[in-house]
């Protein structure tokens, strides 16, 4: 006898769409977006590096004093900060969500399972998140606290990059890193394309296209800097 | 042609199990798969041992009821193809296969190969059909349905519910089988009245029995005996979407008190 | 016993409406005490149980496998019939009965068919309202196909997938109502006998496929559901799982089981491939509509089909055939194919294969055309054969497909005996001596959605049920009968394997009792079949335990009853001494070899009384006359 089905489900008023699994990965998604566009953000601002110390200070000095006269030094950045930090908690809470379910969904693996659509970068987003987290960490440390970087100049952000990409480890890491985070984000684009359901036939062919060019765009530009300072491009 | 399975033996739920081996020897290549499983239970029986143990029915790939995991691959290396369609042209001479039940938490294992697929069967029950009273449909052809999403509605509809695409995803998530059934439904005039309703009830069952979270892998579609593309997937998640957002209109509520 | 058909006294076409509004009811409050077990959740079960649900009974249902959306009704392909004249070519409901009860070879009870036509187009609304994906035409109204055996286009379709879509839509009904409560669902669980109580069916005795364990359950009626039995043959176009023993238990407890002789070959499956073969594949007969039947006009011709000439292939239906052609019903079109065979003009491995040649649609319609209405048909076959039907003909053989023959059942659908019920393929059904195409999908549901709910009532609304629970003598008794005989079959431990006593019952039958019979055959027959079943009961080996999953215990169990029932059928076939339908001696046909009728003598309903393994079962005759309609000699020339 087959049991009696074991929830009743939710009434139309009461969804618990955060409980739900797709809820959790909606929030994914949008986090993931949130946290993409940053990065895309800070890449054209790190790519003013290319121009020299003045512009680039004074783009660091600038992120500072936006909105000024109106909003105090550091308002709007604050609240820029609050909002990431806020995304990029959600984003690795439905991760470990997501990731428990799943492994709770089966106890007992197979001797053998073929992998045939799926992709590594798919395979890897759990692993690639916590290197990115890691990442992001040592890298705060280094430009934005100063504890790791060779010679911290507070407000002299310019030198602070430099210095530290003189080191060859150091490049050898971020470029790692930036590699980590590509594949990521590959997989994140089309795959939160596809949560959000914005994933309609027959677009949903070159998505993928799309996504592999965002992602190695974003990988590259990111490289180019480190490189550029080791090979004394810029110096 | 030789062939060398290892099959997955398990008495029962709480035994251990593990891989025999055994040895077809002349396999026609005009034989199924499950043929072969045939063939060699004769010779386990000839020899007065258990034989092994399967689901299976129509043996036409339409009933859903056959599947097992050979060489890693639900239903085998074909593509759209179930285990008893899958023909032994398709291997070389000699070939070594493994042979796994699906695993799954919400598929507990029963015997050998067989495992309990009824949480696919209460997913259904919590929403996945048309309220329709018996003798209360209008004339058939008094709603006319675009050939387009009819079309579309049947390639959906289409699936068997062999719980291949939970064996194969690599969080057993069950999001194509019901992704499947949300859209046939959810694609015809005929099941908009509870089109947001059924979703979400689909939904919270399918994450009452235990299944993964899908991160989008596609390796169900690739396992899908009924090849049904994961582009239902991400209608699922915009119908859910759209349902949790849209308004719902509640009207007053007669409680009986005075 | 005696065969009271309770055919209303009105003129045809207002008996179903004069019986709904004489028959009894049961007041809705009533409903809701009574329980009713369905045992069978395929077309015809799923939509029984749902609709008795719906109506507030109390639902048991049982099937074997491990969900019901699995019933074997899953596998049908080509679609189903409703009198809906869509495509204005003079369809009617009489049209559809009439087709109907000559393609049966005037051997069907007239006012049945006639309700079934009636009913018929009521479950195209119901099924469309469910969600069945019908095909439709661009302007969004339903499209429909030709069929074998008929000159309208009646038939509506999903694809090849017809049966998959109606079943889904009564599981899911049927869902609706596990959901709600109303029905319990039992999965993987056997009947093995019905449970008779005073005269009347209170229930049945199961056993548990997964625990082994043997139950009965109490109801106020039993409904079977169960299906046919063309799995005796062994090969059959039959899922594996399809059996006799659940009419054969009832029958063996005084259920009348009428024409079991009349099994339908179908005429369009891919020919077996060598000896491990455990089933045939059905090429839907749609493919009819536009392949071309043929084979070389010369014996043995082994020259790869594409290079034998237009002038030297034998298109013999068409020539036999000048009206009907290719769409010659299918126990023409099998018969036929045999003879070729017969006389060595088959084609591919062992000569037994005709060739279905698309070649001509193809250049007609274009490859396109063809692969949207028959793709996955294509796929299907290149799959088992491992050959293109766009490149080569297709092989076609006949194989066992439908069973006209079941249970005795009046035009309330109830046996002889009182409170069982019988619906679906499983009772001798509407269809005669030979079932058109599209038929039983009709019939079945039917029966299931649009008949036994309302004729069911009639009976509980008058029966005297006495109280009873499962703790009563009779449960007991036949609880203990049904666990002896698995203890039984597990204790023989002989030699032989159980697939091979079914292998050779079914070649037996299949040569004695198949496409064609006659007097000599069928004595050798039932003489072979009471060795057989002898040594099956001395020297069967199953093997395992009873309290456990044990697929070689349920199939023994199948094949026992099998070995039981193949000698009323071959009796049956015997005493038939007329060829009608799929029911062939060769004693009797006409000189151009069409079956011939003797409606003087055998215008009856055949329907046999058990009276114990061994003894010649009693038979009773239902006269079947004809107002409507005047049996005439059958031509489709
Ligand atoms: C390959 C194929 C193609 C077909 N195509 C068509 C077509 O195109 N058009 C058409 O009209 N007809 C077609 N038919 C015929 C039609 O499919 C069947 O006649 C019809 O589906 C029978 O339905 P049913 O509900 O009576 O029985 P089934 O669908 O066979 O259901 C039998 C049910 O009874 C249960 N059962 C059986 N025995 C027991 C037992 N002892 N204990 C418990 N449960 C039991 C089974 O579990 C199952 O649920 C086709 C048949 C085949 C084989
Ligand atoms: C810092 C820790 C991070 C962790 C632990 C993490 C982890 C994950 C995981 C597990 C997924 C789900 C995989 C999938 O949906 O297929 C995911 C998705 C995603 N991540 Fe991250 N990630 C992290 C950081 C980032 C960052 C910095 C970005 C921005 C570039 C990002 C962008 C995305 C996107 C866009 C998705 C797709 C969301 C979806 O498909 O639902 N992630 N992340
Ligand atoms: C080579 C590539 C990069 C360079 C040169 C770089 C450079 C910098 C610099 C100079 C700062 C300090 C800004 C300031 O204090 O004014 C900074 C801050 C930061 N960077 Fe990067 N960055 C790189 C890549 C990344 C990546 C890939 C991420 C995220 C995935 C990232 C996330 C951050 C964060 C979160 C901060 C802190 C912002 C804040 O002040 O709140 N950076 N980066
Ligand atoms: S979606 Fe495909 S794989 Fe999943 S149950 Fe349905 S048919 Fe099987
Ligand atoms: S494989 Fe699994 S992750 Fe999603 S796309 Fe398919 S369910
Ligand atoms: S046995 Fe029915 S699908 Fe394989």
């Amino acid at each position: 006898m087959t049991q009696p089905i074991a929830v009743q489900a939710p009434s139309p008023d009461r969804p618990g769409f955060a409980r739900s699994l797709i809820g959790t990965k909606v929030v994914m998604a949008v986090t993931g977006v949130i946290l993409f566009l940053f990065v895309v953000g800070h890449l054209l601002g790190n790519l003013k590096l290319f121009e020299g110390p003045e512009k680039f200070n004074a783009y660091a000095e600038g992120l500072r004093t936006v909105g000024a006269p109106f909003f105090g030094r550091e308002l709007l950045l604050w609240v820029a900060r609050i909002v990431l930090l806020v995304a990029l908690l959600a984003h690795i809470w439905a991760a470990v969500e997501t990731a428990r379910a799943s492994w709770r969904a089966r106890p007992i693996g197979y001797r053998r399972l073929e992998a045939v659509e799926t992709t590594y970068a798919a395979r890897t987003m759990r692993w690639g998140g916590v290197l990115i987290l890691v990442y992001v960490t040592y890298h705060l440390l280094d430009f934005t606290f100063g504890r790791v970087n060779p010679s911290f100049i507070p407000g002299d952000v310019y030198h602070n990059v430099v210095a530290s990409f003189r080191v060859w480890p150091v490049v050898v890491a971020y470029t790692a890193a930036m590699i980590v985070l590509g594949l990521h984000v590959y997989h994140g684009t089309w795959s939160a394309l596809q949560t959000l359901g914005l994933n309609r036939p027959p677009t949903g062919r070159w998505r993928r296209g799309v996504a592999a060019a965002v992602a190695l765009a974003i990988a590259g530009g990111y490289v180019a800097i480190p490189v550029a300072v080791l090979a004394g491009i810029v110096r | 042609m030789n062939v060398t399975l290892h099959v997955w033996r398990q008495a029962s739920p709480r035994a251990t199990g593990a891989f025999v081996r055994y040895e077809v020897p002349d396999v026609s290549p005009d034989m199924s798969f499950l043929e072969v499983l045939d063939v060699l239970n004769q010779q386990l029986i000839s020899r007065r041992e258990e034989p092994i143990a399967f689901d299976h029915d129509c043996r036409e790939g339409i009933c859903g009821a056959c599947g097992m995991v050979i060489n890693g691959r639900p239903h085998g290396p074909q593509r759209a193809t179930t285990a008893c369609q899958l023909h032994m042209r398709h291997f070389p001479d000699g070939v070594e296969l493994w042979i796994e039940p699906w695993r799954a938490r919400a598929f507990a294992l029963i015997k050998d190969l067989v495992v309990d697929r009824s949480a696919l069967d209460r997913i259904i029950q919590a929403g996945g059909f048309i309220t329709e009273r018996t003798g209360s449909a209008p004339e058939a052809n008094s709603i006319l349905v675009p050939k387009r999403d009819a079309d579309l509605a049947m390639d959906a509809a289409a699936c068997i519910g062999c719980g291949a695409c939970v064996a194969a995803c690599p969080n057993a998530s069950a999001m194509l089988f019901v992704a499947a059934k949300a859209s046939h439904l959810g694609l015809l005039p005929q099941g908009q009245p509870e089109r947001n309703d059924r979703v979400m009830k689909l939904v919270a069952q399918m994450d009452a029995e235990g299944f993964g979270a899908c991160t989008n892998h596609g390796e169900c579609m690739a396992a899908c005996p009924k090849d049904i593309s994961i582009d239902f997937i991400a209608r699922l998640n915009r119908d859910y979407l759209k349902a949790t957002l849209a308004p719902r209109p509640q009207a007053k509520e007669f409680t009986g008190a005075a | 016993m005696e065969l009271r058909s309770k055919v209303p006294a009105a003129p045809l076409e207002r008996k179903w409406e004069r019986h709904r509004t004489d028959i009894k009811l049961v007041n809705p409050a009533n409903k809701l005490k009574y329980h009713i077990i369905v045992v069978g959740s395929g077309l015809a079960g799923a939509s029984a149980a749902a609709s008795l649900a719906e109506l507030g009974y109390n639902v048991s249902c049982f099937c074997f496998q491990d969900s019901p959306r699995r019933a074997h009704s899953i596998a049908a392909q080509g679609g189903i019939n409703a009198a809906k004249n869509y495509q204005n070519d003079g369809d009617s409901v009489f049209r559809l009965f009439y087709d109907t009860i000559k393609g049966g070879d005037f051997r069907a009870r007239e006012a049945n068919v006639y309700r079934l036509a009636e009913v018929s187009a009521r479950i195209i609304d119901q099924c469309v309202a469910q969600g069945v994906p019908f095909a439709r035409e661009y302007g969004g109204l339903l499209a429909n196909r030709s069929f074998g055996g008929v000159q309208v286009s009646r038939t509506f379709y999903a694809r090849g997938q017809t049966g998959q879509q109606l079943l889904l839509g009564a599981y899911q009904a049927l869902a609706r109502q596990i959901g709600s409560g109303k029905v319990t669902m039992f999965p993987r669980t056997e009947m093995l006998d019905v449970v008779v109580l005073d005269g009347q069916a209170r229930g049945i005795v199961i056993r548990d496929l997964v625990s082994g364990k043997v139950t009965s359950y109490v109801a106020d009626a039993v409904v079977l559901a169960t299906g046919g039995y063309a799995n005796v043959y062994y090969l059959s176009t039959n899922a594996k799982g399809c059996n006799v023993t659940a009419i054969w238990r009832a029958y063996k407890r005084g259920a009348a089981l009428a024409n079991p002789c009349f099994t339908q070959i179908h005429p369009t499956c891919i020919p077996p491939s060598g000896e491990h073969q455990s089933k045939l594949t059905l090429m839907s007969e749609s493919l009819r509509n536009d392949g071309r039947i043929w084979v070389p006009k010369r014996k043995g011709d082994t020259r790869p089909p594409n290079e034998i000439p237009e002038d030297e292939r034998d298109y013999y239906l068409e020539r036999l055939y000048p009206s009907y052609g290719n769409l010659a019903p299918r126990d023409i079109a099998s018969r036929r194919a045999k003879q070729v065979c017969d006389e060595g003009r088959g084609v591919g491995p062992g000569g037994n294969g005709v060739y279905l040649d698309f070649r001509d649609a193809i250049r007609r319609l274009g490859r396109r055309v063809i692969a949207e209405r028959y793709g996955n048909l294509f796929e299907m076959y290149q799959r088992i054969t491992g050959e293109n039907p766009f490149e080569v003909p297709m092989r076609i053989y006949p194989a066992p497909h439908y069973t006209m023959g079941g249970l005795w059942v009046d035009y309330n659908l109830m046996s002889t005996i009182p409170g069982l019920y019988v619906i679906g393929e499983a009772n001798f059904s509407d269809h005669g001596a030979n079932r058109l195409g599209a038929s039983a999908l009709m019939q079945g549901l039917a029966d299931g959605y649009f008949v036994l709910p309302y004729t069911i009532g009639d009976y509980l609304a008058q029966a005297k049920l006495s109280k009873v629970d499962v703790d009563h003598a009779a449960f007991r008794r036949t609880e203990a009968e049904v666990a002896d005989r698995v203890t039984k079959l597990l204790s023989v431990n002989g030699r032989r394997s159980v697939d091979t006593f079914h292998r050779e019952l079914g070649l037996l039958v299949w040569d004695r009792c198949g496409l064609s019979r006659n007097a000599q055959g069928l004595q050798g027959a039932i003489e072979k079949i009471r060795a057989l079943r002898e040594e099956f009961w001395t020297d069967v080996y199953v093997g395992g335990r009873g309290e456990d999953l044990n697929q070689a215990l349920e199939h023994a169990g199948r094949v026992a009853d099998f070995l039981e029932f193949a000698e009323l059928m071959c009796h049956d076939a015997l005493h038939r001494e007329e060829s009608c339908g799929c029911h062939f001696r060769e004693e009797h046909q006409t000189p151009d070899g069409e079956p011939q009728r003797d409606d003087e003598r055998f215008g009856y309903v055949a329907a046999w009384e058990f009276t114990g393994l061994g003894n010649t079962p009693t038979l009773y005759k239902e006269p079947l006359e004809f107002e409507a309609v005047q049996p005439a000699q059958r031509s489709y020339k």
